[in-house]
């Protein structure tokens, strides 16, 4: 097989890991602190893609553009479903946050079902269908492209939750909840701050998205179950957990597709996530409870 | 005076309950001939095939009208299901038409679906009328309430090689080698056995030096263009569905992956308006060798008249064509034999035989597995953004053009 066969597909895989991993990361972040399982991930990040769709179509704005008001959208209804809808299931055992946050995907599907149909809706921009040569390598541009937003977003975020008062407060409060309620931190605005910034994420995970796939209303399982398995091989809780999971999916579904069948993607991707749960169950980065 | 009811009381009333029953049961039987024949339209309107699920049930929607006008009238209740683009939904979405009184089956665009659905028509003895799949094990079985107005798997390779030889001529390029990549679903391996299987047959001029199958879901097709491309071959010959094949050409246009033809041996993707509408300049040259309209028939021409009147830009395909005249076999079915029953209706479909219809080929009529065989396909190229007979050249809408233009020159 060409060598540059096999560095071209294995670079793509690494850069759409790369996006993959920053649509987890929204997930392991709100696990991380909030230890609420968001069933809804998959569809929230369908409804910032719709977003990034209505903007190009209307007004021509860039989903890389539009990716910026999406997330604000974004984090403001994640932060309004934590404070006024999940607060109150904190204290309540798993499987009632589990079928409250479940109910709220079907209605977020069913609801893009009713205002969209059930259509494939892309974005095509100018550079859509450009590439980049890499000296032999011939490189998707909108790859090159999302994959540096995405390391980009990561980057800031893991500055926020390092240096600033309010990233260090959410993360006393993942380390030690009662601590952080005796030293007088308002944690249910913290959780909901955090649910808001996980959201966020998953908004510019979703308007880049655009450029990579086609969205349906019925997409958003695949890409919850997808967060899962990513934020489970890169380590429940753990940032750059997220992106080393996202990665190595990435890079797992096109070494398969190369090698073996492309059709055999999805399982080898999921033999990762069973050698990780036999023998590394808290994740590769992630730490041990 | 005691109220109670004694047992023999009781045992007597209920014979003589029992008795008036079943001295009236006969009565009952003495109903009026329904006069409406419904019609269980099922097809995927949700999931990854919706786009060519609704294509489908626009062929149904307009065909009762389209009939009135042609003088081939019937009452017509139309009952809707939709697969989700799921065999397990498809399954039980049949059973319940038929449960609710559906006398005629009719869909389902997809083989695997068409398949399950297959089983509960005959299992309930309710005739089954398939517009579009192609698996040939479906109309293999013995069944005797299914039929299938569309080619089957090895019916379009057939004819679909056999047009790849006059393209060649008509052309005047020969490809060497080709790459063949298809959809790994029922249709999808069905084609690929057929064409395995048949290929050898035709002395085809190229060689298939790799073959990839691809996951119907696929959101992303770039590795398996890499590979594609990586073999150097001057023929891609695909077997998509309409989402694989707009990734398929947007990943060739990244990749610049260039060869002198794409055709494909007959399968939906390249014909579907969406494909045009998503892919703009980029749709055009695509080849497809598949059954289509007859426009010269003047059935077709009121179809696609009514068609236009009732979907503004939409594109009038073999998709509603099938599903139109699927509807058109059950109403001259029901009017023949005047009655709903379904082993009645069996009977008159068998009997079909319609020489004036929308699709080229033949006339319309089953042979003894319910397979219609006069079906004949065309080659239509994409030019201009719209799909247009090429081959055969009696019914031409334009010149074929090929080689492929260089992505960047167009």
């Amino acid at each position: 097989m060409p060598t540059e066969l096999v560095l071209t597909v294995a670079l793509q895989g690494i850069l759409t890991g790369l996006v993959y991993g920053l649509m987890a990361l929204g997930l392991s972040v709100i696990f991380g602190v909030v230890r609420v399982v968001n069933f809804a991930h998959g569809e929230m990040m369908t409804i910032a893609s719709y977003g990034a769709i209505v903007a190009f179509a209307a007004w021509h704005i860039d989903p890389l553009v539009a990716m910026v008001p999406i997330a604000v959208i974004l984090f403001a209804i994640g932060y309004a479903m934590q404070a006024l809808l999940i607060n109150p299931f904190i204290n309540r055992p798993e499987h009632s946050q589990f079928i409250l946050l479940a109910a709220v995907a079907i209605i977020m599907v069913n609801g893009l079902l009713m205002i969209f149909g059930p259509d494939a809706r892309n974005v095509l921009v100018d550079y859509s269908l450009d590439s980049i040569e890499i000296g032999p390598l011939l490189v998707d541009k909108v790859r090159v492209i999302t994959a540096a937003m995405a390391l980009a977003i990561t980057a800031v975020l893991f500055a926020f939750f390092k240096l600033s008062h309010t990233g260090k407060a959410i993360r006393a409060c993942a380390d030690n909840h009662l601590g952080a309620l005796v030293v007088g931190l308002n944690v249910k605005q913290l959780y909901a701050l955090t649910f808001g910034i996980g959201s966020a994420c998953v908004g510019a995970a979703g308007a880049m998205m655009t450029l990579l796939i086609d969205t349906t209303p019925n997409i958003g399982p695949v890409f919850t179950l997808q967060a899962f398995v990513i934020v489970i091989i890169g380590g429940l809780g753990s940032m750059p957990g997220a992106l080393l999971g996202g990665v190595l999916i990435g890079l797992s579904e096109a070494m398969s597709g190369l090698f073996f069948a492309p059709s055999a993607k999805t399982m080898f991707g999921v033999a990762i996530l069973i050698l990780v749960l036999l023998f590394r169950p808290q994740g590769l980065l992630g730490r041990k409870a | 005076m005691s109220s109670k009811i004694t047992r023999r009381q009781f045992a007597a009333s209920a014979a003589a309950g029992a008795a008036i029953v079943a001295g009236t049961a006969p009565f009952n039987i003495i109903r009026a001939q329904p006069k409406t024949l419904k019609i269980g339209s099922i097809h995927p309107r949700s999931g990854f095939q919706a786009q060519l699920g609704i294509a489908c049930q626009r062929g149904i929607d307009i065909a009762p009208r389209v009939l009135k006008q042609l003088g081939i009238a019937a009452e017509v209740e139309i009952m809707n299901a939709d697969t989700e683009s799921n065999v397990d939904v498809a399954r039980a979405r049949a059973e319940k038409l038929i449960n609710d009184g559906a006398n005629v089956l009719i869909g389902a665009f997809d083989s695997g679906q068409s398949a399950a659905i297959a089983q509960v028509a005959e299992q309930k003895g309710v005739p089954y009328i398939i517009n579009v799949a192609a698996a040939p094990q479906i109309t293999e079985q013995g069944y005797k309430f299914v039929f299938r107005n569309f080619p089957t798997a090895p019916m379009l390779v057939g004819d679909g090689l056999n047009l790849m030889k006059g393209v060649f001529e008509k052309s005047g390029i020969t490809p060497k080698t080709a790459v063949f990549m298809h959809v790994n679903d029922t249709f999808g391996q069905s084609m690929a056995g057929a064409i395995k299987a048949m290929a050898p047959r035709f002395n085809l001029p190229f060689q298939i030096v790799e073959t990839i199958a691809y996951d119907p879901q696929a959101k992303d097709l770039s590795v398996e263009i890499a590979k594609a491309k990586a073999t150097g071959a001057e023929m891609l010959m695909p077997v998509t569905r309409l989402n694989d094949a707009i990734l398929m050409v947007r990943e060739m246009v990244k990749q610049r992956w260039e060869p002198k033809i794409v055709m494909s041996p007959g399968a939906p993707g390249f014909y579907e308006g969406q494909f045009y509408k998503t892919l703009g300049k980029f749709s055009n040259y695509m080849i497809t060798n598949v059954p289509w309209y007859n426009p010269r028939s003047s059935i077709t021409q009121k179809l696609l008249d009514e068609f236009t009147k009732s979907y503004k830009g939409e594109l009038f395909e073999l998709n509603v064509g099938f599903s139109f005249e699927a509807v058109m076999v059950a109403v001259d079915a029901y009017n023949r034999a005047k009655s709903t029953d379904g082993k009645a209706l069996a009977d008159a479909i068998r009997q079909t035989k319609i020489d004036n219809h929308v699709m080229a080929g033949g006339s319309l009529q089953f042979d003894a597995k319910g397979q219609n065989v006069n079906i004949k396909s065309v080659t239509l190229q994409n030019l201009d953004q719209r799909p247009k007979v090429v081959l055969p050249l009696d019914i031409a809408e334009d010149n074929l053009l090929l080689p492929l233009p260089s992505w960047s020159k167009r």
